[in-house]
């Protein structure tokens, strides 16, 4: 097909919607108000490092928490009859489907002074829990957000794994324990990798988790660039160069990502 | 073991589930806003409240024609798009390729960042437009673009590209050829591409967030319900949102058994 102009609309489009804001956004990191280069702005994100430092601590921490309760499920699902595995699968994707929003706010209701969980503990007699506007309140809520796209690669891949290759490992004298770490595990590398990738990236780059079950202290970078466009701290050269900060960031975390995955299997389970 | 996993596979289902579960009976409590987690009684008053809010009526309004329009539009240039994409040479394959996945690599905050930049830059230089409908729909469009694409390419890839040219040698015109040879051949692809585009669309908070100016979506809506804190008319919102997806995926589910079913009768009758 000699049809190459097709994609002539599209080139315009996206230069226009994806090329074009992305120079805004290098200009106007490197920009004061009245449009003269500066390194002000850049250096003036080495002022926020607690804020980029608890950001990738608490997605780390959300994504390893989400790759230790995941494995296991999407290990169970993967081992089950097919027709149960369809509507597992389907169990899992259902909540992602729900704004996740309304999936945060289901969580405020719970974790409130005066909410379930602590309504719960007070009719048992015992004391009441601070739990909301805490750090693992911003966790959990990572964690119970995202834990889909960890699932949901990983059990892509261990379903596709050749099943011959496990018995063989049995066959020649292997323990439960050596299956797993030997075969298992690293056979399901890319969709390990594709899980962290996938959890860690909306992770680290949230505003509004953070926001609503962190309450003002906990910080994390998504909200700094809130403020610089449309809160209180207006000064869009600043955001700019914190956007540009976190978007080269998160390229490096996803090149070192890379160099795990040897390049042999192509993703594996990017299946949304 | 067996008993175990099962234990494990209703633990972490139960920590999916409760709090959607919670939110679903709350929406139906007697209450008053300031103890909205104690139960207080039966009642469908919060929906009632719900139906008669004429701002959550107007956000449901636009959230749906932008998603059909950057549905539609998306569709149509992904799929022009792929089809010159896939003609191309492995170089400039490679390089727009990057560009299609700068937006699904980037953090959402960023690419809603970006956008803004560009319409307020726009919006200023025509004279103080404000940021609306159009420029929702533009940002849309844009997010949507990616996935079409890499749901049509791989059917392109699955085609025999020689169908087209014997189309055109038996006297299809390219246009005819095109209708006729190889939009039926990677039709799947589109509609998987359409559906994504259309339910990204709805979904979408964060680059909605940064370019509305003030208009309003119903994920934007959302969003300043639960900054007021008032309200378990979220929580009937959040059950009929829920109610209905879970239909529509029951439907989906059902009708896609059915082609399997289908399906398997034919080769065993082949």
């Amino acid at each position: 097909m000699k049809a190459k102009s097709a994609a002539a609309p599209y080139a315009v489009w996206m230069s226009i919607f994806i090329i074009v804001p992305m120079v805004l956004v290098v200009i106007f990191a490197f920009t004061d108000k009245n449009g003269a280069f500066t390194f002000k702005n850049i250096a003036e994100v080495g002022q926020y490092s607690n804020v980029f430092l608890r950001s990738i601590w608490l997605g780390a921490l959300a994504t390893v928490i989400s790759l230790v309760l995941g494995y296991p499920l999407a290990y169970i699902i993967s081992h089950i009859g097919a027709r149960r595995q369809n509507m597992m699968v389907m169990l899992v994707m259902l909540p992602m489907w729900m704004n996740f929003l309304l999936r945060t706010y289901a969580w405020m209701t719970l974790l409130e002074d005066n909410g379930i969980i602590n309504n719960l503990l007070a009719s048992f007699g015992m004391g009441k829990l601070h739990l909301i506007n805490t750090q693992g309140a911003v966790v959990l809520g990572m964690v119970y957000n995202y834990i889909p796209y960890m699932i949901l690669p990983l059990y892509s891949v261990l379903t596709k794994m050749d099943s011959s290759v496990v018995e063989a490992a049995q066959d020649l004298g292997a323990s439960q324990a050596q299956v797993f770490s030997k075969v298992i595990f690293p056979l399901s590398m890319p969709g390990v990798i594709s899980g962290i990738t996938m959890v860690f990236v909306p992770a680290v780059s949230t505003f509004i988790i953070s926001k609503m079950l962190g309450g003002g202290a906990n910080l994390m970078i998504g909200d700094l660039i809130d403020m610089q466009f449309l809160g209180s701290a207006y000064n869009p050269n600043l955001g700019s160069a914190i956007s540009l900060v976190l978007m080269v960031l998160i390229l490096i975390c996803m090149g070192i990502m890379n160099q795990f995955d040897d390049g042999e299997s192509n993703g594996g389970g990017m299946m949304i | 073991m067996k008993t175990l996993s099962k234990i494990y596979t209703f633990l972490v289902f139960l920590f999916l589930y409760a709090p959607i579960f919670v939110l679903i009976v709350f929406s139906f409590n007697n209450s008053t806003t300031m103890s909205r987690s104690v139960w207080s009684g039966f009642s469908f008053k919060w929906y009632a409240q719900l139906i008669q809010d004429g701002m959550l009526l107007n956000a449901l309004r636009n959230t749906l024609i932008i998603a059909v329009v950057a549905a539609i539009v998306s569709t149509v240039l992904g799929t022009a798009a792929a089809i010159g994409i896939n003609g191309m040479n492995k170089w400039m394959k490679r390089m727009v390729m990057n560009v299609t996945n700068l937006p699904m690599v980037n953090p959402d905050i960023v690419t809603g960042v970006s956008l803004m930049l560009l319409f307020v830059f726009v919006a200023k230089s025509m004279g103080n437009i404000s940021l609306g409908m159009f420029s929702l729909i533009l940002a849309h469009i844009t997010f949507c673009l990616p996935y079409v694409i890499l749901s049509v390419m791989p059917k392109l890839r699955q085609m025999d590209s020689h169908l087209y040219e014997a189309a055109q040698d038996l006297g299809c015109s390219p246009v005819l050829a095109f209708f006729k040879v190889v939009l039926p051949e990677i039709l799947p692809g589109v509609v998987t591409g359409m559906i994504m585009a259309f339910t990204l669309s709805i979904d979408d908070f964060v680059i909605s967030y940064f370019t509305s100016g003030t208009t309003q979506t119903l994920p934007i809506f959302i969003y300043s319900m639960t900054r007021k804190r008032i309200s378990p008319e979220i929580n009937a919102l959040s059950t009929l949102l829920f109610g209905t997806i879970m239909v529509l995926l029951i439907i989906v589910n059902f009708r896609q058994s059915k082609d399997k079913k289908a399906e398997e009768n034919l080769m065993e009758e082949a």
